[in-house]
């Protein structure tokens, strides 16, 4: 040891940590790789353009009008390996391009960048995907039996239309919906089913989501929460009236797995206190049962956790804990 | 009783004037950047849009029947003025509500969300006990937009935002962020 090191003088606070920004944030991507994988072995290596279009679309405004070196943080390739792997395999690559352009520009971008803003920007993207092509968007192709086969109509380019009709399917959720036939639930959690690139298995999710809980990169609450009161509204529904889909279909259909371990534990999109973090769950399941049973879209998780994010500002005010030795706060006026 | 709870839902959450109809924009950008004062703006929201779902039910009712060509103006001058009467008699009768709520009344009556909702009940053809669940459900959609808003305001009063969206582009931005979030309610209770 130097002279100078063992003269070293820092400020507090002296506890260090290994964890940093990147760190984080380059680990969430990883995990989120097996997810892709998975996503690939069920549609095919269309959807790694899918993926791909979504990611270039993500780093490039961040790249040019971000923060010098914003792109190390690894947060814009989070924002579009997310907004990709919640996308239909056979999505144009435009689409998912301009989503993801869309996501972190409008939904991070002109907040200040990385920590500052306020919506989740892979959902902030997909909401605006599915405003402006809502065809596209729910257009779910079917399996085929060649997997090397490109789903869908990856190359259309705008203002054009597809040559030929895709083959198409629908999801469970949409089968439910609309036709009112379930799905069995072990399909469902393995993830031979219909639906976005990464939210099929809900199994592989749940590992990915507890390898980053135990890490402590997620606020574990949050997707607890957000299954508890799913489950028990949607229970609550079902046994009232059996035609309502069961506990088990509402928690491992469509992207509610991915959302809650992905989307709705983002640091900087999520209530800051413990409490906030189960009323922030727990609204979240409830709008998610509320828009699928009585909605007139068959999946709701994007639009209950943008919502969600809408009240987060409000949530860390409201339980914003008391400081040691105040009085409750008196009335103002 | 339980079409009346629809009413009030749906103009509060499905149909929500600013992010659904965008109507009343101007006390959304306006009166949103602080908290209390959004809060306190909502409430007169309410207080006018009742007023107003009552003289247009009394116009409907008594007067148009026996000069229809009369609707839009008689809507326009009859709510401001009575509104312009209930601002004094507050200010004479409860000087701490005026001060609470007085100063934002001016200011609402020409409103958008006014006139829409006079039009509105009466297309629907609601009676007088609908008009006012109607006019409750959407004053508080009003304050519910505007509180969302405000919190959100304040949340980023401290970030660093850049030059070409700080301000009014950035309230914009958040306002059309949240009206696609609202798109999610879309349908819902279609039968109201």
């Amino acid at each position: 040891m130097s002279a100078e090191s063992r003269l070293l003088v820092t400020a507090a606070p002296h506890v260090g940590s290994t964890d940093s920004t990147p760190r984080i944030m380059w680990t969430v991507v990883a995990t989120l790789l097996p997810l892709l994988a998975a996503g690939t072995w069920f549609f095919g290596p269309g959807v790694l353009l899918v993926v791909a279009a979504a990611v270039a679309g993500a780093v490039l405004p961040e790249h040019f009008f971000g923060r010098r070196g914003a792109l190390g943080d690894g947060s814009a390739a989070i924002t579009g390996l997310l907004l990709g792997l919640t996308l239909p395999p056979g999505l144009p690559l435009w689409m998912a391009f301009v989503g993801g352009a869309f996501g972190i520009a409008f939904g991070k971008l002109v907040f200040g960048g990385l920590g500052q803003n306020v919506f989740n920007p892979a959902l902030v993207g997909r909401a605006f995907l599915q405003a402006a092509f809502p065809v596209a968007i729910t257009t779910w192709p079917a399996a085929t039996e060649e997997w090397m086969t490109l789903r869908g109509d990856l190359f259309a380019t705008p203002l054009m239309s597809a040559a030929a009709d895709t083959v198409t399917a629908a999801t469970p959720l949409g089968l439910m919906k609309f036709e009112g036939t379930g799905t069995e639930v072990l399909e469902l959690f393995f993830g031979q089913t219909g639906g976005s690139i990464g939210e099929t298995s809900a199994l592989l999710i749940l590992v990915c989501g507890a390898y980053l809980a135990l890490k402590r990169y997620l606020d574990w609450r949050i997707p607890v929460s957000v299954f508890l009161t799913t489950a028990v509204f949607a229970g609550a529904l079902h046994l009232l009236n059996p035609e309502y889909p069961g506990p088990l279909f509402m928690l491992f259909s469509g992207g509610l797995v991915l959302g809650a371990i992905f989307m709705a534990t983002d640091m900087v999109t999520s209530p800051v206190t413990t409490k906030g973090a189960w009323i922030f769950g727990a609204g979240i399941g409830f709008l998610v049962v509320v828009i699928r049973v009585w909605g007139g879209l068959a999946e709701g998780v994007m639009y209950a956790i943008l919502l969600m994010n809408a009240l987060v500002p409000f949530i860390n005010r409201v339980t914003q804990p008391r400081v040691f030795g105040q009085r409750p706060k008196e009335d103002a006026s | 009783m339980s079409d009346l709870f629809w009413i009030l839902l749906s103009a509060m959450v499905v149909n929500n004037f600013t992010l659904a109809l965008f109507l009343g924009l101007c006390p959304f950008m306006g009166v949103s950047s602080r908290v209390d004062t959004a809060l306190r703006m909502g409430l007169a929201n309410v207080f006018v849009l009742v007023l107003t779902s009552l003289s247009a039910w009394t116009l409907n009712t008594f007067v148009l029947p026996y000069a229809p060509y009369l609707r839009l103006i008689s809507f326009i001058v009859v709510i401001a003025s009575l509104v312009q009467i209930v601002e004094m008699a507050v200010k004479k009768l409860s000087p701490a509500l005026f001060r609470q709520l007085g100063i934002f009344l001016p200011l609402i009556t020409t409103n958008c969300a006014i006139l829409g909702l006079a039009i509105f009940q009466t297309n629907r053809g609601y009676g007088l006990f609908e008009g006012l669940f109607f006019a409750v459900g959407a004053g508080l959609g009003l304050t519910l937009a505007l509180v969302l808003m405000a919190s959100i305001r304040e949340s980023t009063e401290l970030s660093d935002v850049p030059e070409v969206t700080r301000g009014t582009g950035l309230v914009l931005i958040i306002a059309g962020t949240l009206s696609l979030a609202f798109m999610g309610f879309a349908g819902l209770l279609s039968a109201a």
